[in-house]
């Protein structure tokens, strides 16, 4: 085993473009559990913990431009306004030591379908910054993965962050465990509204071999809240379009039954956690619709 | 390869450390630091937490090449942490059994545990400890629930955690008296 | 760091502030919660764990085990790990030199797998090199030529016409009396008419129960080193429960007298059972032995998982009968244990389980039966509460169903049945002390309830630590629903069934500049419980000294016995008092000798030692111990016994099976997300009888590790065993869940003192019966939140959605 300690980005892209089969190395909270239980030996590990440019993050006018290596505790801590569904799934990663080290780009590069960020990824919408020798790309974030602990990234390529969309609208998170501090996902479920766009998107975790959206649900709550004109009214919403929002959820899954939970289950918390999420985001737009309105 | 790294203040070398070695082992096996506990090597049990650059971390899942040139403080320093956050050196009475009453040299943190029954079979304790005192540095005055979210990431398997709300209470209550 | 990192000596003294002496009792003694003697130690992170020893020159052993839970090793090939540089031995079972069996009741175990792997992780060769992941990649490469077996899982495989007999040709003192070569030991027990008593009941109530595999857990992974010594014998550093007990089956395998294998405990992060096995004991020494050099072995926690007995999973079968006024008529039960691939204490699980089948009720007519079978799934053996937990989560959830059947309160229906002194057992045995379980009921139910809907703060939003799901944001107060729980238990003290149970201690007085100092030796494994504290205090108390030695528990001195049965400070308790009295009146024989002739007190009064001086018991002081002893030390080393037991009658189950019992109550409040089937236990209360709180302190903190590991087999703590393929497929601290300090709730606990005549100071053992009852009062209170019948632990999100 080598550990290649690049102090540079420039360094790091070089070096990985040398040895594609080398191990980008951030937090650890992933990697090195593999190495203490033996079950991976890589040729190379490669130590991104000098690479300053990974921990920082630029708030602009659309995006939140995500340092890969940005820790969780950051995230809660300075990011709660523009990405409040990432902050929520942040603050159920691990325990205070592993979001102290962990980071999205590190669940990226992973890529396991119980990553906690994923599901706040793909409700807000993102793309994952992809950087080689050979140049960058942008990879919408319900694209990068693309398997079972398998992602679109190519060998000689790292992330370099994440450009999330900010929050125009309230965020929710949920994520189901057998216990209640420091756990792994059962499954998970993120939710934001975009009043802007008028639409609501979804991310479901460790129910299906991806993290993945639940388009029919989002396709349907569009409609029906269009078609009501809940997003003007601010009115309440009937409970039987918010159970058919779950179900359709719940429908979206594609569980396995595991020592962590049985694939029924899963499929039955999703649509849980996806009308719970849904009525504490509407409550929140209602809120901030009816304070505006009364200002 | 060679680590270089400070350890509770003071600069450490480890030579023919193998590369998939984690801080903890270098900690344990080459420094002579085996207060920070190796009780899961996965992260999810706190025994080995130590700060790192200032931050808490498991030191089971920082590389070992990872710590280089940086700072670490374990169990074996937060006395003399305590003691320099409180504006004072070295802590008093350091030749603990020696001269001076038992548990002299103990942070505050360190004595609260011992006094309120925090301890049995002491695995889960140098993390919970580092965690603890991290906690009443930022957070003077925590409640129940504070506590109990800043220890969430702390396995102990004997005490059921009552005598260690206590302890971190007792810490909390004793810095109050002092103020 | 040129010196090893070995146990040395602990020195206890009061520290200032301790009180003054009241009458009759000396500072630091008895009763008071002095602090623990290693407490500074350990937060200073000085104290000497196993895994934390290092000698000069030392080698990292590791062990290969096997990938099948059932398997012929048609041959093995160690050519390539012995020639990997860094490697210094590889050893099979053909390098064995001497006896290559041990076992705690009998010698079924292999030291190293012998031509059959029987379960996931057996031990099968073992290597020694310079770094831990030079042996781990040389053990890579040795060639293991598997054949897989049909593995046995369960009852109906163990029992079937066609099944593998997993251990042919038994010689054990069982294998004559059980039913089937794949039963280790069944125990039935036979009481009163039970068709009389049947057909008296107006209300039957039968359930079948089930309870997963739990695991100790203890923080401090399997750790050791053995360092080989110029006599040709090893000195070996370890944490186990009981020193003695490891000798005895490891110096056999070494080929060696017992006197050449010196053992010497090292710091135990926690034990619960989980160390009265051995682990990696006899693999260090025999790689010491091989190689001339120290050899340390360290567990991680995957290998941990493998490395130890569990808790038996059980199916519990019970009937009980009851009258129209609520009394209980009978009680029928069948209890099968899974003991996996080899017996460990299975036999003495199983005599648990049978004799405190019918639990802390009286009932006439009793036909119980209890067995441990031989499967392919790992061994288990013991752990706190020792067969009688998975008892009492079923006869609890019984005694909840009839309270329902007949609209009784469930706490009253328990305390019209609930034993008390006098009582007599299934077993015949007469509960000749104090046995307060309505009492103890009562004060669990008499406790305030905390507060409801805690989690809602002022300003109208949830805080998720309190909630179900807690940080997870799950729910913020949906679908929660309380519900209240009641629990009982009974748990023997002490090692039953005719086991000569004793313990050794050693005691010196002597004057050390000016100043009596005692000294403790015993061979008793401090493993958290807090023995150390209570030594030095029966010292301060018997001897009148405040300075006390405690001399590391090594091999030195005779056994103490285990650190299990809840009876270390009983027996090991016991022989230090029994040893101080017996320095006491040595020092008294010399003080007549010397001072006789002085003062008649001396001859007609009651004379004690206290505050370092020999006094009348009306306070005079007739001299110091200074001046009786000039010099010369008092040293006394003395076996002490507790009262007889005999083993229970192999058809009836009659006899007077065990020592003393110990006894406690639980209330659980939990609130229930009933549409995520998540659990927060809100608080968790218990009373507890203990005789006499030696060391208050202490016995609260285990009162507290006890129910909190009971909650941990309630909601989370199982080992998943693959039905088909029998291996484990949880071993970490990532699926395998215990619980955080955001699951385990406010414990209220109030102790009860009322002493056991026959008992060191009253006393009665502390460690285990709080792990008994709180777990069937967690899952009576997700029953009354959830009106779910719940015969299952740990309960699963799934059991409480339907999923």
């Amino acid at each position: 085993m080598d550990f290649l300690r690049p102090g540079t980005w420039e360094e790091a892209l070089a070096a990985k473009a040398e040895h594609p089969s080398a191990v980008p190395l951030a937090g650890g909270t992933d990697v090195m559990v593999e190495i203490n239980f033996d079950h991976r030996r890589p040729e190379y590990l490669l130590d991104l913990n000098r690479i300053g440019d990974l921990y920082e993050w630029e708030t602009g006018e659309r995006d939140v431009r995500l340092g890969a290596s940005v820790p969780y505790t950051r995230i809660m801590e300075h990011l709660r306004g523009p990405l409040p569904g990432l902050a929520l799934a942040a603050h159920t990663v691990g325990s205070p030591q592993i979001r102290n080290r962990g980071s999205v780009g590190g669940n990226l590069g992973a890529a396991s379908p119980a990553g906690d960020s994923h599901p706040a990824l793909l409700a807000a919408g993102a793309e994952v910054e992809a950087e080689s020798v050979r140049g960058t790309r942008l990879i919408p974030v319900e694209r990068f993965y693309t398997g079972v602990k398998r992602n679109a990234l190519e060998p000689d390529e790292l992330i370099r962050a994440v450009r999330i969309r900010k929050a125009d609208g309230p965020q929710q998170f949920a994520k189901v465990g057998t216990r209640n501090a420091m756990v792994i996902a059962v499954c998970a479920f993120g939710l934001a509204l975009h009043p802007e766009a008028r639409a609501v998107r979804t991310g479901i975790g460790s129910a299906a071999p991806t993290p993945l959206r639940a388009r029919a649900a989002e396709e349907f709550l569009d409609a029906a809240l269009a078609e009501g004109g809940f997003w003007d009214s601010g009115r309440d919403l009937p409970p039987s379009l918010a159970r058919q929002f779950a179900e359709l959820a719940a429908g979206a899954c594609n569980p396995i039954d595991d020592v962590r939970g049985s694939a029924r289950y899963r499929r039955h918390a999703v649509g849980v956690m996806a009308r719970r999420t849904l009525g504490w985001a509407w409550d929140t737009y209602r809120g901030s619709e009816r304070t505006t309105r009364c200002a | 390869m060679r680590v270089n790294v400070t350890v509770n203040g003071r600069l450490r070398e480890a030579d023919d450390v193998w590369e998939g070695e984690s801080l903890l082992y270098v900690l344990r096996e080459r420094l002579g630091l085996p207060g920070s506990k190796n009780a899961c090597e996965q992260g999810e049990c706190g025994s080995c937490t130590v700060r790192l650059d200032g931050e808490l971390v498991c030191a089971c899942l920082v590389a070992a090449g990872q710590a280089e040139g940086r700072e670490v403080v374990t169990v074996e320093g937060l006395a003399e942490l305590a003691a320099r956050r409180a504006g004072g050196s070295a802590p008093a009475g350091e030749e603990r059994g020696e001269e001076g009453p038992p548990g002299a040299g103990l942070s505050p943190v360190q004595r609260a545990f011992v006094d309120a029954g925090a301890v049995q079979c002491g695995f889960c304790t140098p993390g919970l400890l580092v965690a603890a005192d991290d906690l009443l540095a930022r957070v003077p005055d925590p409640s129940d629930a504070d506590i109990r979210e800043a220890l969430s990431g702390n396995l102990c398997r004997c005490t059921g955690y009552e005598k260690i709300l206590d302890a971190v209470r007792l810490a909390a209550a004793r810095a109050g008296e002092t103020v | 760091m040129g010196t090893p990192r070995v146990p040395t000596g602990l020195p206890t003294d009061l520290p200032a502030g301790t009180g003054p002496a009241r009458a009759g009792r000396a500072p630091g003694g008895i009763g008071e919660s002095t602090l623990r003697p290693d407490g500074t130690l350990k937060v200073t992170g000085e104290f000497a764990y196993a895994s934390d020893l290092w000698h000069e020159d030392m080698l990292w052993g590791h062990t290969l085990r096997s990938p099948h839970a059932h398997a012929r090793i048609r041959s093995v090939d160690v050519s390539g790990a012995l020639a990997t540089p860094g490697v210094r031995a590889v050893l099979t079972h053909a390098d064995l030199p001497a006896a290559t069996r041990y076992g705690l009741e009998f010698a079924d175990t292999p030291v190293l797998a012998d031509g059959v792997v029987r379960y996931h992780g057996e031990p099968v060769a073992l290597v020694a090199a310079d770094h831990p992941e030079t042996a781990r990649r040389a053990a890579e490469k040795i060639a293991v030529d598997y054949e897989p077996l049909p593995v046995v899982t369960d009852e109906a495989s163990a029992l079937a016409p066609d099944a593998p007999v997993l251990h042919p040709g038994r010689t054990d003192g069982h294998a004559a009396h059980v039913p089937h070569p794949n039963v280790v030991h069944r125990q039935p027990v036979r009481h009163g008419d039970i068709a009389a008593a049947r057909a008296r009941a107006d209300v039957i109530v039968t359930g079948d129960y089930e309870v997963g595999m739990q695991d100790q857990a203890f923080l401090g992974p399997e750790s050791g080193l053995a360092v080989p010594a110029e006599d040709g014998g090893v000195d070996l550093y370890i944490a186990t429960q009981w020193l003695h007990a490891d000798l005895r089956q490891i110096a056999p395998v070494l080929g060696l007298p017992e006197e050449k294998v010196r053992m010497t405990l090292s710091g135990v992060g926690g034990a619960f059972g989980g160390r009265e096995d051995l682990s990696m004991q006899a693999h260090a020494c025999l790689l010491a032995l091989r190689t001339g050099r120290p050899v340390k072995m360290v567990y991680n926690r995957f290998e941990s998982f493998f490395g130890h007995v569990h808790r038996h999973p059980a199916r519990l079968h019970y009937e009980h009968g009851a009258t129209r006024d609520g009394k209980l008529t009978h009680m029928a039960c069948r209890i099968v244990l899974d003991g996996g691939a080899y017996a460990s204490s299975s036999p003495a699980v199983v005599g648990n389980a049978a004799s405190l089948s019918a639990g802390p009720y009286v009932i006439d007519a009793v036909e119980a039966e209890a067995l441990a079978l031989y499967t392919n799934n790992p061994p288990c053996g013991a752990m706190r509460g020792f067969g009688a937990v998975q008892a009492c989560f079923a006869y609890e959830a019984q005694m909840d169903r009839l309270a329902a059947a007949l609209e009784l309160d469930p706490v009253e229906f328990r305390q019209r049945n609930a034993m008390s002194q006098g009582a007599v057992l299934p077993t015949g045995q007469v509960v000749d002390s104090p046995a307060p379980v309505a009492e103890l009921l009562r004060r669990v139910k008499a406790m305030p309830l905390p507060p409801e809907r805690q989690w809602e703060s002022a300003g109208g939003t949830a805080d998720v630590r309190a909630l179900p799901g807690g940080l997870s944001n799950t729910t913020h107060g949906e679908g929660v629903v309380r519900g209240v729980g009641y629990a009982v238990g009974i748990k023997n003290v002490g090692f039953s069934e005719g086991f000569d149970d004793y313990s050794t201690a050693r005691v010196r007085l002597e004057v050390v500049g000016g100043q009596p100092v005692a000294t403790v030796h015993t061979a008793m494994a401090e493993v958290g419980q807090g023995g150390v504290t209570v030594h030095a205090q029966i010292a301060r108390t018997e001897l009148g000294v405040t300075q006390v030695t405690l001399r590391p528990a090594d091999t030195r001195v005779g056994s103490a016995g285990s650190t299990s049965a809840s009876r270390q400070t009983y027996v090991t308790g016991g022989a230090v008092r029994h040893a101080c009295e017996a320095v006491r009146e040595r020092v008294l024989e010399l003080g007549r000798a010397r001072f006789g002739t002085y003062h008649p007190a001396w001859a007609t009064a009651e004379l004690v030692l206290e505050g370092g001086k020999v006094t009348t018991d009306g306070g005079e002081v007739l001299a110091g111990l200074a001046e009786v002893l000039e010099g010369e030390a008092v040293d006394v080393e003395l076996e002490w016994r507790h009262r007889p037991t005999e083993p229970f009658d192999l058809v009836t189950g009659q006899g007077q099976g065990h020592v003393q019992y110990s006894f406690a109550a639980h209330r659980a409040v939990v609130e229930v997300d009933t549409e995520l089937g998540l659990v927060k236990v809100v608080e968790l209360a218990c009373a507890q009888d203990v005789g006499k709180a030696l060391n208050p302190l202490s016995v609260v903190g285990q009162i507290h590790g006890g129910t909190t590991q009971g909650l941990g087999l309630a909601v989370m703590e199982e080992i998943v065993v693959d039905p088909v393929t029998a291996k484990v497929r949880n071993p970490s601290f990532t699926d395998y869940l215990i619980p955080t300090i955001l699951d385990t709730p406010t414990l209220p606990v109030d102790v009860l003192e009322l002493a056991d005549a026959h008992a060191p100071y009253g006393l009665r053992g502390v460690g285990e019966a709080s792990t008994l009852s709180s777990t069937p009062a967690v899952v009576a209170a997700i029953r009354a939140a959830t009106g779910l019948p719940l015969a299952r632990v740990p309960v699963r999100p799934e059991h409480l959605t339907g999923t």
